[in-house]
Protein backbone atom coordinates (compact mmCIF):
# COMPACT_ATOMS: atom_id res chain seq x y z
CA UNK A 1 0.00 0.00 0.00
CA UNK A 2 3.01 2.41 0.35
CA UNK A 3 3.28 3.89 -2.92
CA UNK A 4 4.55 7.27 -3.81
CA UNK A 5 1.54 8.77 -6.17
CA UNK A 6 3.84 10.84 -7.99
CA UNK A 7 7.38 10.85 -9.81
CA UNK A 8 8.46 13.97 -10.66
CA UNK A 9 11.16 14.08 -14.34
CA UNK A 10 13.04 17.99 -14.85
CA UNK A 11 14.10 18.39 -18.27
CA UNK A 12 15.27 21.59 -18.47
CA UNK A 13 12.47 24.48 -17.48
CA UNK A 14 9.66 21.63 -18.34
CA UNK A 15 9.00 19.45 -15.30
CA UNK A 16 6.96 15.99 -15.84
CA UNK A 17 4.83 14.97 -13.31
CA UNK A 18 3.97 11.26 -13.80
CA UNK A 19 0.60 10.92 -12.06
CA UNK A 20 -0.55 7.72 -9.74
CA UNK A 21 -3.09 5.01 -11.36
CA UNK A 22 -6.04 6.50 -8.82
CA UNK A 23 -6.36 10.36 -9.48
CA UNK A 24 -8.56 11.08 -6.30
CA UNK A 25 -7.83 13.37 -3.61
CA UNK A 26 -6.47 10.46 -1.28
CA UNK A 27 -3.33 10.41 -3.85
CA UNK A 28 -3.49 14.10 -4.47
CA UNK A 29 -2.63 15.45 -1.11
CA UNK A 30 0.94 15.59 -1.48
CA UNK A 31 1.13 16.88 -4.77
CA UNK A 32 0.78 20.73 -3.85
CA UNK A 33 3.53 20.31 -1.12
CA UNK A 34 5.96 19.01 -3.59
CA UNK A 35 5.40 21.00 -6.88
CA UNK A 36 5.57 24.05 -4.86
CA UNK A 37 8.95 23.25 -3.54
CA UNK A 38 10.32 22.15 -7.44
CA UNK A 39 8.82 25.62 -9.03
CA UNK A 40 10.80 27.44 -5.57
CA UNK A 41 14.07 25.75 -6.70
CA UNK A 42 13.94 25.39 -10.70
CA UNK A 43 12.81 27.82 -13.34
CA UNK A 44 9.97 26.11 -14.95
CA UNK A 45 8.20 27.19 -18.34
CA UNK A 46 6.17 24.20 -18.90
CA UNK A 47 4.39 21.60 -16.36
CA UNK A 48 3.51 17.96 -18.27
CA UNK A 49 1.22 15.52 -16.85
CA UNK A 50 1.78 12.04 -17.93
CA UNK A 51 -2.01 10.38 -17.69
CA UNK A 52 -0.37 7.12 -18.79
CA UNK A 53 -0.79 4.45 -15.99
CA UNK A 54 -4.03 6.59 -14.80
CA UNK A 55 -7.38 4.68 -15.02
CA UNK A 56 -9.67 7.38 -12.72
CA UNK A 57 -9.77 10.57 -11.55
CA UNK A 58 -12.28 12.71 -10.14
CA UNK A 59 -12.49 16.45 -9.34
CA UNK A 60 -9.73 16.36 -6.82
CA UNK A 61 -7.39 15.82 -10.19
CA UNK A 62 -9.44 18.48 -11.90
CA UNK A 63 -8.39 20.64 -8.92
CA UNK A 64 -4.62 19.61 -9.34
CA UNK A 65 -4.63 20.56 -12.95
CA UNK A 66 -6.41 24.06 -12.47
CA UNK A 67 -4.25 25.12 -10.11
CA UNK A 68 -1.06 23.87 -11.70
CA UNK A 69 -2.68 25.96 -14.76
CA UNK A 70 -3.10 29.00 -12.58
CA UNK A 71 0.20 29.19 -11.39
CA UNK A 72 2.00 28.63 -14.12
CA UNK A 73 -0.36 31.34 -16.52
CA UNK A 74 0.28 34.19 -13.99
CA UNK A 75 4.30 33.36 -15.32
CA UNK A 76 3.31 33.16 -18.65
CA UNK A 77 3.99 29.07 -18.58
CA UNK A 78 1.92 26.45 -20.20
CA UNK A 79 0.21 23.35 -18.82
CA UNK A 80 -0.13 20.26 -21.10
CA UNK A 81 -0.48 17.04 -20.47
CA UNK A 82 -0.28 13.13 -22.65
CA UNK A 83 -1.41 9.69 -22.34
CA UNK A 84 -5.24 10.26 -20.83
CA UNK A 85 -7.57 7.40 -21.43
CA UNK A 86 -11.27 7.70 -21.89
CA UNK A 87 -11.97 7.96 -18.47
CA UNK A 88 -9.80 10.80 -17.86
CA UNK A 89 -10.78 12.36 -21.09
CA UNK A 90 -14.33 12.44 -20.33
CA UNK A 91 -13.71 14.09 -16.67
CA UNK A 92 -11.59 16.52 -18.39
CA UNK A 93 -14.25 17.44 -21.42
CA UNK A 94 -17.25 17.64 -18.09
CA UNK A 95 -15.15 19.98 -16.37
CA UNK A 96 -14.18 21.99 -19.43
CA UNK A 97 -10.49 22.43 -19.00
CA UNK A 98 -9.54 20.76 -22.58
CA UNK A 99 -8.97 24.37 -23.46
CA UNK A 100 -7.17 25.20 -20.68
CA UNK A 101 -4.50 22.30 -20.92
CA UNK A 102 -4.34 20.63 -24.06
CA UNK A 103 -4.32 17.48 -24.19
CA UNK A 104 -2.09 15.30 -26.50
CA UNK A 105 -1.35 11.50 -27.22
CA UNK A 106 2.96 11.53 -26.83
CA UNK A 107 4.83 12.93 -24.44
CA UNK A 108 7.34 14.07 -27.22
CA UNK A 109 4.09 16.35 -28.74
CA UNK A 110 2.86 17.54 -25.13
CA UNK A 111 6.64 19.03 -24.60
CA UNK A 112 6.25 21.35 -27.46
CA UNK A 113 2.48 21.04 -28.40
CA UNK B 1 -34.38 -6.10 -4.47
CA UNK B 2 -31.22 -6.66 -3.51
CA UNK B 3 -29.15 -4.25 -0.92
CA UNK B 4 -25.76 -3.41 0.53
CA UNK B 5 -24.69 -1.69 3.15
CA UNK B 6 -21.22 -0.66 4.41
CA UNK B 7 -19.83 1.53 7.17
CA UNK B 8 -16.20 2.93 7.11
CA UNK B 9 -13.75 5.29 8.61
CA UNK B 10 -13.94 8.44 7.58
CA UNK B 11 -10.28 8.14 6.12
CA UNK B 12 -8.93 9.65 2.42
CA UNK B 13 -7.30 6.04 1.96
CA UNK B 14 -11.58 4.77 1.95
CA UNK B 15 -12.58 7.10 -1.05
CA UNK B 16 -10.82 4.50 -3.75
CA UNK B 17 -12.51 1.33 -0.90
CA UNK B 18 -15.59 2.94 -1.40
CA UNK B 19 -16.17 3.28 -4.99
CA UNK B 20 -14.88 0.51 -6.05
CA UNK B 21 -17.10 -1.69 -3.52
CA UNK B 22 -20.14 0.28 -4.90
CA UNK B 23 -18.71 -0.76 -8.76
CA UNK B 24 -18.70 -4.69 -7.91
CA UNK B 25 -22.17 -4.47 -6.31
CA UNK B 26 -23.71 -3.04 -9.12
CA UNK B 27 -21.98 -5.14 -11.50
CA UNK B 28 -24.38 -7.57 -11.30
CA UNK B 29 -26.45 -4.99 -13.28
CA UNK B 30 -24.41 -5.22 -16.41
CA UNK B 31 -23.38 -2.07 -16.64
CA UNK B 32 -21.40 -0.46 -19.57
CA UNK B 33 -17.72 0.11 -18.52
CA UNK B 34 -18.91 3.72 -18.81
CA UNK B 35 -21.65 3.59 -16.50
CA UNK B 36 -19.11 2.25 -14.05
CA UNK B 37 -17.20 4.81 -14.40
CA UNK B 38 -19.78 7.30 -13.43
CA UNK B 39 -20.87 5.82 -10.53
CA UNK B 40 -17.01 4.94 -9.05
CA UNK B 41 -16.82 8.99 -10.10
CA UNK B 42 -20.22 10.65 -8.44
CA UNK B 43 -19.34 8.03 -5.29
CA UNK B 44 -15.78 9.13 -4.98
CA UNK B 45 -17.05 12.62 -5.05
CA UNK B 46 -19.52 11.93 -2.13
CA UNK B 47 -17.17 10.63 -0.42
CA UNK B 48 -14.47 13.10 -0.22
CA UNK B 49 -16.78 15.54 0.23
CA UNK B 50 -17.92 13.88 3.50
CA UNK B 51 -13.57 13.19 4.37
CA UNK B 52 -12.49 16.89 3.50
CA UNK B 53 -15.95 18.95 4.64
CA UNK B 54 -18.19 16.77 7.04
CA UNK B 55 -15.70 15.55 9.44
CA UNK B 56 -12.93 17.96 8.29
CA UNK B 57 -10.39 15.62 7.94
CA UNK B 58 -11.27 14.34 11.53
CA UNK B 59 -12.10 11.27 12.74
CA UNK B 60 -15.75 9.70 12.09
CA UNK B 61 -18.02 6.97 10.31
CA UNK B 62 -19.11 7.31 6.77
CA UNK B 63 -22.05 5.24 5.75
CA UNK B 64 -22.78 3.74 2.37
CA UNK B 65 -26.27 2.01 1.38
CA UNK B 66 -26.46 0.65 -2.76
CA UNK B 67 -29.71 -0.98 -3.38
CA UNK B 68 -30.76 -2.41 -7.18
CA UNK B 69 -34.40 -2.37 -8.10
CA UNK B 70 -35.22 -3.06 -11.29
CA UNK B 71 -32.42 -1.86 -13.21
CA UNK B 72 -32.30 1.58 -10.89
CA UNK B 73 -29.20 1.96 -8.92
CA UNK B 74 -29.55 3.97 -5.84
CA UNK B 75 -26.62 4.98 -3.66
CA UNK B 76 -26.62 7.03 -0.29
CA UNK B 77 -23.44 8.51 1.33
CA UNK B 78 -24.27 9.47 4.20
CA UNK B 79 -21.91 11.33 7.16
CA UNK B 80 -22.64 12.60 11.01
CA UNK B 81 -20.48 15.56 10.29
CA UNK B 82 -20.55 19.02 10.39
CA UNK B 83 -23.79 18.93 7.48
CA UNK B 84 -23.99 22.18 5.15
CA UNK B 85 -24.89 25.33 6.03
CA UNK B 86 -25.80 26.87 3.18
CA UNK B 87 -26.37 24.19 0.85
CA UNK B 88 -27.17 26.19 -2.81
CA UNK B 89 -24.05 27.65 -2.12
CA UNK B 90 -22.32 24.60 -2.17
CA UNK B 91 -23.93 22.96 -5.07
CA UNK B 92 -22.73 25.61 -7.47
CA UNK B 93 -20.25 24.81 -10.20
CA UNK B 94 -16.64 25.83 -9.16
CA UNK B 95 -17.99 27.06 -5.49
CA UNK B 96 -15.17 25.81 -2.97
CA UNK B 97 -14.88 26.49 0.91
CA UNK B 98 -11.29 25.42 0.33
CA UNK B 99 -8.60 28.27 1.15
CA UNK B 100 -5.83 26.16 -0.74
CA UNK B 101 -6.77 25.92 -4.18
CA UNK B 102 -6.39 22.76 -4.62
CA UNK B 103 -10.20 21.77 -5.10
CA UNK B 104 -11.61 22.45 -8.19
CA UNK B 105 -15.46 22.88 -6.43
CA UNK B 106 -17.04 20.46 -9.07
CA UNK B 107 -17.87 17.65 -7.13
CA UNK B 108 -21.79 18.27 -6.66
CA UNK B 109 -21.29 18.90 -10.49
CA UNK B 110 -19.72 15.90 -11.26
CA UNK B 111 -22.45 14.27 -8.95
CA UNK B 112 -25.30 15.79 -11.12
CA UNK B 113 -23.53 14.60 -14.48
CA UNK B 114 -22.38 11.42 -14.10
CA UNK B 115 -25.81 10.15 -11.93
CA UNK B 116 -29.70 10.76 -13.37
CA UNK B 117 -31.20 11.96 -10.02
CA UNK B 118 -28.74 13.61 -6.84
CA UNK B 119 -30.74 14.67 -3.70
CA UNK B 120 -28.78 16.05 -0.57
CA UNK B 121 -30.57 16.70 2.69
CA UNK B 122 -27.98 18.35 5.20
CA UNK B 123 -28.82 19.64 8.82
CA UNK B 124 -25.75 21.71 10.33
CA UNK B 125 -24.49 20.31 13.15
CA UNK B 126 -26.15 16.73 11.76
CA UNK B 127 -24.68 15.66 9.32
CA UNK B 128 -25.54 15.18 5.22
CA UNK B 129 -26.74 12.73 2.71
CA UNK B 130 -26.71 12.36 -0.66
CA UNK B 131 -28.92 9.93 -2.57
CA UNK B 132 -27.93 9.46 -5.90
CA UNK B 133 -29.88 7.01 -8.75
CA UNK B 134 -28.77 5.79 -12.16
CA UNK B 135 -30.31 3.51 -14.51
CA UNK B 136 -28.99 0.76 -16.05
CA UNK B 137 -30.61 -0.90 -18.88
CA UNK B 138 -27.78 -3.97 -18.70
Amino acid sequence: MLEVPFIYEAKGQVLIIHLPKELDHHNCRSLKYETDLLLAENYITRIVFDFTRTEFMDSSGIGVLLNRYKQMAGSGGQVTLYGAGPQVHRILSVAGLAKLVPSYETKEAALVG
Amino acid sequence: MEAMKLEMDSLSSNEEFARVVVAVFMSRLNPTLEEIDDVKTAVSEAVTNAVIHGYQNKPGKIYIEAVIEEHTLTVTVEDRGVGIANLKQAMEPMYTSDPSGERSGMGFSFMEAFMDQVQVETQPGKGTRVTMKKRVAG
